[in-house]
């Protein structure tokens, strides 16, 4: 019976740590913010401009940050049949259907764009926002990729020829809420580290809110009615903080040599089953 | 043998989630930490991962040759690494998360450089909103 009890208490015990630290971070974190809204200036009106950092919660290993694929009920998307069919073809190396490192078909692992709306969803760092007046230009640092969202009052092309990062609109909902959305998306990009898929009628609504002037928050939403049943949410007003205007961005690329030679010293001794 | 296993400890770490982001943590035994002591031959600074090459002895006193993985500049650099932080010939002390398949590769948790300062490679972030 005690040692019964033992054994409880110490399984019991990363769990604890856990709560403890993420309660730690919790409270810290409401603190700053607290703190920061105390002091931060109203959003400006129309202008969600700057260098903004979502910290390391852009990273999103396991999916999206409102999605993770961890096997929660919660977290269970709204496949279709051919979803879900698309989704066995897709092997991460993240996530419940982890695979090895050499068995991956993960297209970013070797180093093909992310696309949209990947680049949301996955390694998203620090991001740097410029307006002009006729259109949003959007640079991420993972991969050197910028976006062109128009503003020009153009609509969406009606029969797009797919592109990786698809074609952007976008709108002011109010003086500090801006919608973008996207079509036209090349289908060999997966819509997340977890791989889940879309099709070629992917539409994709980003809504970005300033909160204040030092707070941008990020929402996406997924709708592509072949792949699944409703549109979801993948990302809930995931929180960016703004840096100063000469924050020096550093480089993140995915280098094929340089992958080739991980997967020489790494990836492939790594995967070795031996003699089967 | 003491020049190698300083510790092997099983144990459940999971406190906060460690970071493989690129390639996964499938192959690796996450629930284990290594720790050798260790004379650098490369450090490679680069994308999509860092890694680490270095001699370490084996319980027979033979000249294990290991690789190990770390995070991508960006991250490492804000951990407080840099390209020079090691070169050939350093004698460091190095903490690993090990394959599961028994091969000299691993992922780096920490080092202990020569001069006593210890780096962590940990990127660590909250899953789930």
């Amino acid at each position: 019976m005690m040692r019964a009890s033992l054994a409880t208490t110490i399984a019991l015990i990363p769990t604890l740590i856990f709560a403890s630290l993420t309660g730690a971070q919790t409270a810290s974190g409401q603190q700053a913010q607290s703190s920061k809204n105390q002091t931060a200036a109203p959003a400006p009106r129309h202008d969600i401009s700057g260098i903004w950092d979502p910290g390391n919660e852009g990273i999103q290993p396991l999916g999206p940050r409102a999605m993770p694929e961890d096997g929660k009920l919660e977290h269970q998307i709204p496949y279709t049949p051919a979803g879900l069919e698309a989704l066995k073809t897709h092997k991460p190396s993240n996530g419940i259907r982890s695979v090895l490192p050499s068995e991956t078909n993960d297209p970013v692992v070797y180093c093909d764009p992310q696309g949209m709306p990947r680049e949301d969803l996955y390694e998203l760092r620090t991001t740097q926002i410029l307006q002009t007046p006729l259109n949003v230009l959007v640079l991420y640092q993972f991969g050197k990729i910028w976006r062109v969202v128009w503003t020009d009052g153009r609509d969406l092309p009606k029969d797009p020829e797919p592109r990786w990062f698809g074609y952007s609109i976008g709108k002011w909902q109010d003086d500090t809420t801006f919608v973008v959305q996207t079509s036209g998306t090349d289908e060999r990009t997966w819509v997340d580290r977890a791989g889940r898929p879309h099709s070629e009628d992917l539409r994709i609504e980003e809504k970005f809110h300033r909160v204040d002037h030092d707070t941008l928050e990020l929402s996406v939403t997924i709708d592509d009615p072949k792949m699944y049943t409703k549109p979801w949410v993948a990302l809930d007003k995931l929180r960016f903080k703004l840096q100063p205007p000469n924050f020096d961005v550093r480089e993140m690329m995915c280098s094929p040599s340089e992958f080739a030679e991980y997967n020489k010293v790494i990836g492939k001794p790594a995967s070795d089953k031996g003699p089967q | 043998m003491k020049n190698m296993f300083l510790t092997i400890f099983l144990g459940i770490l999971m406190v906060s989630v460690p970071l493989f982001a690129h390639h996964g943590a499938a192959a690796y035994d996450t629930t284990k930490r290594i720790t050798l002591k260790a004379t650098v031959t490369e450090w490679f600074w680069a994308n999509p991962h860092c890694f680490l090459r270095f001699d370490a002895k084996d319980e027979k006193g033979n000249v294990v040759h290991w690789a190990t993985e770390a995070n991508n500049p960006s991250d490492m650099v804000n951990l407080g690494w840099s390209k020079q932080t090691l070169k050939p010939g350093d004698e460091v002390t190095v903490t690993l998360i090990p394959v599961k398949n028994g091969q000299p590769i691993g992922r780096i948790d920490q080092v202990v450089l020569a001069n006593g300062k210890t780096l962590s490679a940990r990127v660590v972030f909250k899953e789930g909103n």
